[in-house]
């Protein structure tokens, strides 16, 4: 039986939960050089559900695609590490300012250079966001059905797909034909480690970017070693219209944001008065804590 | 024409609590703007469920009634929406932050190129200049949201593309009928008319769904109360804020084991852990039994009759005082800004 085609969609993203106090900046943006960045914790679920299928249906292919950065290449490196095949980076100032529509264009024409693809699997959703809606969008974009919230991808053969998907207060199974979109909760299983055969093999897999300076010795072993070579796309590369693209392309804009953590964390001692009670209704309507 | 859309889900013949909410949210957008609010049932057997909705204030119910639309699937219900959409040009569509919500209202807002708000904690109309192109904006939906896990607060606006989309998680925005006697008409969908052939590619084969029941662990307010509440009586007042406030009641052991709640909302090391975005512990000393389960909590009020309780350590804002005086003035207080 001839394997899947499976492409996992991840994102490298600032670690939100481990936020100290340089995280913003003076005027209140969010400093992303100072968080430790990470591969999207949900995409780690979807890339085990990849590799669960590839384990089940021999001579399956997984390519990882991630949209950012030159450094966002770490995580096709680690997705390397745990068993993917390749991995193809989009990465363009030209994207820069995207709002989740104009990244799922992006993506989505980026999938289409691809072609031929049975499954792309995300994780449901990226937590610097937690939007959850590039996979929806991308599926709409290439006219493929999509499964959401899923737990565990059962089965994937004969053209036909089976999810376990993990809703607020009860499970469902679903089918679905292929091609599919399908993106993977946090209550699925755990991505398995690193496996050191593969650290040792592709640990100097590399984009375009990363190789700027290198020297020689290196250009050279990368022209021996073609699967050292991180597939790497610019907006040259896909096929887009401007205006679908970074801010232009964007139908949300930020209007205004505020800092709500970073305040002195000493606890305010109020009376049990009607004045202090009225101020601190106001407080916490004004912060969106409540209201 | 240009008004406030509501999707409204629909489980075993019961519009879900989150539509509810977004169709009170809907109505005061609607006032301000002066427009109708409208919402949409897709499903199975919906003979008289406009009577769950119009008194919310709704102006049109617009009803596909058909036993392949439920249970839900994404690709008719999307179909339906974005037709509708196109014909009705809404200015503004609110769904619930759920499973279903969050996976429809992408594949919409991708359909249509409008802009999608996920997660609101909060909605109002206001104006937007757009300096650099000398351009100015009346009445759009401001879409305030958490952002950078729970760091920022973010307000985000459409103010090219229609309609201005958002979706809102359950128990955050208040649930009020406007009027038993509201007049709203129904509006059947054709629904042949809107489907497409391929739109029944993915089946549901198997489901089981329970009953909503308390939770506590994905609340993002909790009112808890421990043994110094002191009487089941006191524990109704916790009650009645958190209801105000859309909070969920929780309880320390102590509490649990006075009889004064319900196990299901015990918070600690026996219970469950919670994080929400505010914990106000009442009558709570504040052992490290309890506190383990709530010290990841963003903001604490600590209302105790004790100023050296240890509790205090991890709030906030200190109240000393008695519950029976603290709590209604709060509710009062509340509503009053609220207003």
């Amino acid at each position: 039986m001839k394997g899947l085609k499976i492409v996992v969609l991840a994102k490298q993203v600032p670690d939100t939960r481990n936020v100290g106090k340089d995280a913003m900046k003076a005027d209140g943006t969010v400093n992303r050089a100072v968080l430790p960045a990470i591969f999207n914790p949900e995409d780690l679920n979807a890339l085990e559900q990849a590799l669960r299928l590839k384990d089940k249906y021999p001579g399956t292919e997984i390519t990882l695609l991630t949209m950012g950065p030159g450094r966002a290449a770490e995580i096709i490196r680690e997705g390397l590490y745990r068993g993917a095949d390749n991995g193809f980076l989009l990465s363009d100032r030209a994207f820069a300012g995207s709002d989740t529509l104009a990244t799922s264009y992006a993506i989505s024409q980026a999938l289409k250079k691809m072609g031929n693809i049975d499954i792309i699997i995300a994780g449901r959703q990226a937590i610097d966001g937690d939007t959850a809606q590039v996979g929806p969008q991308v599926a709409e974009k290439l006219a493929f059905p999509q499964i959401t919230y899923a737990e565990d991808i059962v089965s994937a053969e004969k053209g036909k797909i089976i999810v376990k998907r993990r809703l607020e207060r009860g499970v469902e199974t679903v089918e679905g034909t292929m091609p599919m979109v399908v993106t993977v909760n946090a209550s699925a299983p755990d991505c398995r480690p690193r496996n050191a055969k593969f650290v040792m093999k592709y640990k100097h897999a590399r984009a375009v970017s990363e190789m700027q300076n290198a020297d020689e010795d290196y250009i050279a072993l990368h022209n021996n070693r073609p699967y050292l070579n991180i597939g790497e796309w610019s907006v040259n590369d896909i096929e887009t219209k401007a205006e679908e693209l970074g801010l232009s392309g964007s139908p949300t804009k930020v209007k205004a944001i505020e800092n709500v953590v970073f305040q002195a964390k000493e606890a305010k001692v109020l009376e049990p008065t009607d004045a202090d009670m009225d101020e601190l209704m106001k407080e916490l309507i004004a912060n969106h804590t409540i209201g | 024409m240009n008004n406030v859309f509501v999707y409204c889900e629909i489980e075993e013949g019961k519009i879900a609590d989150v539509s509810l909410e977004l169709l009170t949210k809907g109505r005061s957008l609607a006032d301000d703007l002066k427009c109708d609010l409208e919402a949409v049932v897709i499903g199975a057997d919906l003979k008289g469920v406009e009577k769950q909705i119009i008194p919310f204030g709704v102006d049109t119910v617009w009803m596909a009634d058909d036993k392949r639309l439920y249970p839900y699937t994404t690709l008719p219900h999307t179909s339906i929406i974005v037709k509708l959409f196109q014909e009705e040009k809404p200015q503004i569509a609110l769904m619930g932050a759920t499973s279903i919500g969050r996976d429809l209202g992408p594949r919409v807002s991708s359909a249509l190129h409008s802009g999608l708000t996920a997660d609101c904690t909060s909605l109002v109309i206001g104006d937007h200049e757009d300096k650099k192109n000398n351009k100015e904006y009346k009445d759009l939906l401001y879409q305030i949201r958490p952002a950078f896990g729970g760091n920022i607060v973010a307000t985000i606006i459409n103010p090219d593309c229609r309609p201005q989309m958002a979706t809102v998680r359950e128990g955050v925005m208040k649930k009020e009928i406007r009027s038993e006697a509201y007049k709203g008409k129904v509006k059947n969908i054709e629904v042949e008319k809107y489907l497409n052939s391929e739109d029944f590619v993915v089946k549901v084969i198997e489901r089981h769904m329970e009953k909503s029941k308390v939770n506590i662990k994905n609340a993002g307010i909790i009112v808890a109360g421990g043994y110094g509440v002191g009487s089941k009586e006191n524990f109704e007042k916790l009650a009645e804020l958190a209801h105000v406030i859309g909070g969920e009641v929780g309880a320390s052991r102590a509490a649990v084991d006075a009889g004064y709640a319900s196990h299901e909302r015990q918070i600690g090391q026996t219970g469950v852990t919670v994080r929400p975005k505010l914990y106000i512990a009442c009558g709570i000393s504040g052992q490290i039994q309890h506190t383990a389960g709530m010290e990841e909590s963003s903001m604490v009020i600590a209302i105790n009759t004790d100023k050296n309780a240890p509790i205090n350590n991890f709030a906030d804002y200190v109240i000393t005082g008695d519950i029976a005086d603290v709590i209604p003035k709060m509710i009062k207080k509340y509503k009053e800004n609220t207003k």
